[in-house]
């Protein structure tokens, strides 16, 4: 799906946002594509609501263009632009039953009282609340609520559907189920869904892509798979699961390959990211793929600081001569050698499981 | 931290609670007795009865108190009805438009005569009527009382427009509403129960106001308390007691449906407890 081209829904195209002097987006560009789920993912504060308000028109964007399906919308007000949107505290109106919150915006478009109650009882059927369709918002659940929400944001039948971080209120039993949910409505509606979250395992397990963002600036566009085993930078690595960065001085970069000296001077290539240079770097390698071995084949050596008993597997802090704290989760599989605390121990991991990342 | 100390705890802190309230209720509480007194003396109490409230409606003073009365009515629905829609659109400039320039200016001038003594806009009123050739009359007393009712009706409308977080309008705009269908279908109705209460207030106040009526009405018109006034600069009859209980009913009823609108459906709100 990810590799499939297809028309380009949403242009962002050099956006900068400011407030005052505060910049919010920093040039962000970004193209989703067309029947897309695609995640907005990066930490609180980090300017995603603002980019969803800049593409639903709530927001005037201070540089840049934002195209939808190739037309700029930067000039139209929010009810002119074909795209919906489930907000991060739903506001639904509470003074209208389900039905009429899901009505609103069929209404709004000229529909006729018969026609949009038909397609307000479709859209409830589809998120299965059709029972509740005479309730008030307050006589509902927040799971319900947001299941309207999103119902109301999808009966106009969008372009695009914006979604602001919707699942954040619910708890984590209710937020796993209404992720499937979601992820099949997407596919059942073939709509466009920009999503927004904070948490790395929401955005890695729903969408078709990710772009990870810090601090208003892009710093990522990816697959699930891409951003996790080929993280471009140090925030990346760092934010989508955990990450050890190992220092190291490259001596060049060649055909993608970085030829770089390991703490404890052992020579490795290994790939690069685009745009790492060569110098002093930081590789990035997964705990899981750092295996142990007797110091004399270790890639790195150094001692066993921590134990961490996990059931499953183990936590295991080497610390290495210069001072770095490298961390290897081990498998507890039959055969695992299980190291003691203050041994002397060597690390190992392949090329494909290191990377460095641009500084 | 140390413990504030306990009110109750002074010496004659019950008398001077008791003496307050007492200065405050008891001329209302004697009004409202000796109404129903059966005796044309306003102090010696001969038996209950209802023949000044009878006096009232069909005695010899019957027909100037219910001109009065109307003319008390129409103004206070008039003038309510106009200071509510300035004020419902004050609101919404104020606290709708952003930020613009001369805003806690603007909120000044609309709260100032809460603080301007009566009599001073009083006179200034006359002046300025007079300066422009105004002939005073109905007319001029409904202008005053728009003018002095409008933030009486601009605090509750505010207070709960200000309670509404402009989500829903959002919302509303999202899902293809222009701005004014934003207002019209999802602000107004969520904003209803402050303007009713805003409605209320105005209308009482309207209805109970005497200093600025009394300057600017012109001969021969009169309202209730302007009437009422009349009366008793002839000596304070027992009827003056039966209308002034009826004045304070109507009042305590116009204050205490004011106080329920405002908190009608407080409680209605969508939101669940995620963050923002
Ligand atoms: N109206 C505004 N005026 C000034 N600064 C603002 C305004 N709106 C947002 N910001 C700032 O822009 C930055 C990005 O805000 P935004 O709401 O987009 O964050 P977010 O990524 O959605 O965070 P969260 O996960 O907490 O919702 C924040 O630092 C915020 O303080
Ligand atoms: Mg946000």
């Amino acid at each position: 799906m990810a590799e499939d081209q297809g028309d380009i829904a949403v242009d962002i195209d050099h956006v900068t946002k400011r407030y005052g002097d505060f910049t919010a987006l920093a040039d962000v560009s970004l193209a989703i594509r067309s029947n897309e789920f695609f995640t907005l993912l990066g930490p609180s504060g980090c300017g995603k609501t603002t980019l969803l308000r800049c593409i639903a028109g709530f927001e005037d964007i201070t540089l840049g263009a934002i195209r939808l399906y190739g037309d700029n919308i930067v000039d139209l007000p929010p009810n002119k632009r074909p795209v919906n949107t489930v907000f991060q505290q739903y506001a639904l109106f509470p003074h209208m039953d389900v039905t009429r919150n899901v009505m609103f915006g069929l209404l709004r478009l000229g529909q006729s009282e018969a026609a949009a109650r038909k397609r307000a009882g479709e859209v409830l059927d589809l998120v299965q609340l059709t029972q509740f369709a005479d309730r008030l918002p307050a006589q509902l659940s927040g799971g319900q609520q947001q299941r309207v929400a999103l119902a109301r944001a999808l009966a106009p039948n969008p372009k695009v559907l914006l979604l602001d971080e919707p699942l954040s209120a619910l708890d984590l039993k209710l937020r796993q189920a209404v992720r499937l949910e979601l992820q099949q409505i997407q596919q059942e509606t073939g709509i466009t869904f920009i999503f927004v979250t904070h948490d790395q395992e929401e955005a890695l397990t729903m969408s078709d892509r990710i772009a990870v963002i810090s601090d208003g600036r892009l710093q990522q566009i990816g697959t699930a798979r891409d951003i996790y085993e080929e993280p471009d930078n140090k925030f990346v690595a760092d934010f989508i699961g955990e990450t050890n960065l190992i220092d190291v001085t490259v001596a060049g970069i060649d055909n993608g390959q970085a030829t770089c000296t390991l703490p404890g001077g052992n020579h490795f290539t290994c790939p690069a990211a685009q745009g790492a240079h060569s110098g002093r770097g930081h590789l990035s390698v997964r705990p899981e793929r750092v295996s142990l071995s007797d110091p004399a084949q270790g890639l790195l050596t150094g001692t066993v600081s921590r134990l961490i008993y996990l059931g499953t597997d183990m936590h295991v802090d080497i610390t290495l001569t210069d001072g770095e704290v490298v961390t290897a989760r081990v498998q507890n599989s039959a055969g695992t050698r299980i190291p003691a605390m203050g041994e002397t121990i060597g690390l190992n991991f392949e090329a494909g499981a290191a990377r460095l990342l641009i500084d | 931290m140390a413990r504030k100390p306990d009110l109750r705890r002074f010496p004659g802190f019950l008398a001077v609670t008791l003496l307050c309230l007492f200065l405050l209720y008891a001329p209302l509480v004697i009004v409202a007795i000796y109404s129903f007194n059966d005796s044309p003396s306003i102090t010696l109490w001969g038996g209950v009865s209802l023949r000044w409230y009878e006096d009232v409606f069909w005695g010899l003073e019957a027909d100037k108190f219910k001109r009065a009365a109307i003319n008390s009515l129409t103004i206070a629905a008039a003038a309510a009805t106009t200071a509510t829609v300035i004020a419902t659109m004050a609101a919404t400039a104020m606290l709708r438009a952003g930020q613009f320039r001369g805003r806690s200016f603007s909120f000044g001038l609309i709260s100032l005569p809460l603080m301007v003594p009566e009599i001073v806009t009083a006179v200034a009123t006359l002046i300025f009527f007079s300066a422009i050739g105004f002939q005073t009359g109905i007319l001029s007393i409904l202008i005053a009382h728009i003018v002095f009712c409008i933030p009486f009706a601009y605090l509750p409308i505010a207070a709960r427009m200000e309670g509404i977080e402009d989500v829903y309008e959002q919302a509303a705009q999202d899902l293809y509403a222009t701005k004014w269908q934003a207002f019209r279908l999802i602000l107004l109705p969520l904003m209803t129960p402050g303007i009713v209460s805003g409605f209320l207030l105005a209308f009482i106040i309207s209805l109970d106001d005497f200093i600025i009526t009394n300057f600017v009405k012109g001969a021969g018109v009169e309202t209730l308390p302007t009437a009422i006034f009349g009366a008793v600069k002839q000596g304070i009859k027992p009827n003056i007691m039966a209308i002034s209980t009826l004045l304070l009913m109507v009042s305590i009823t116009f204050v205490t449906l004011s106080y329920f609108a405002g908190r009608m459906g407080q409680n209605r709100k969508s939101n669940p407890t995620g963050e923002t």
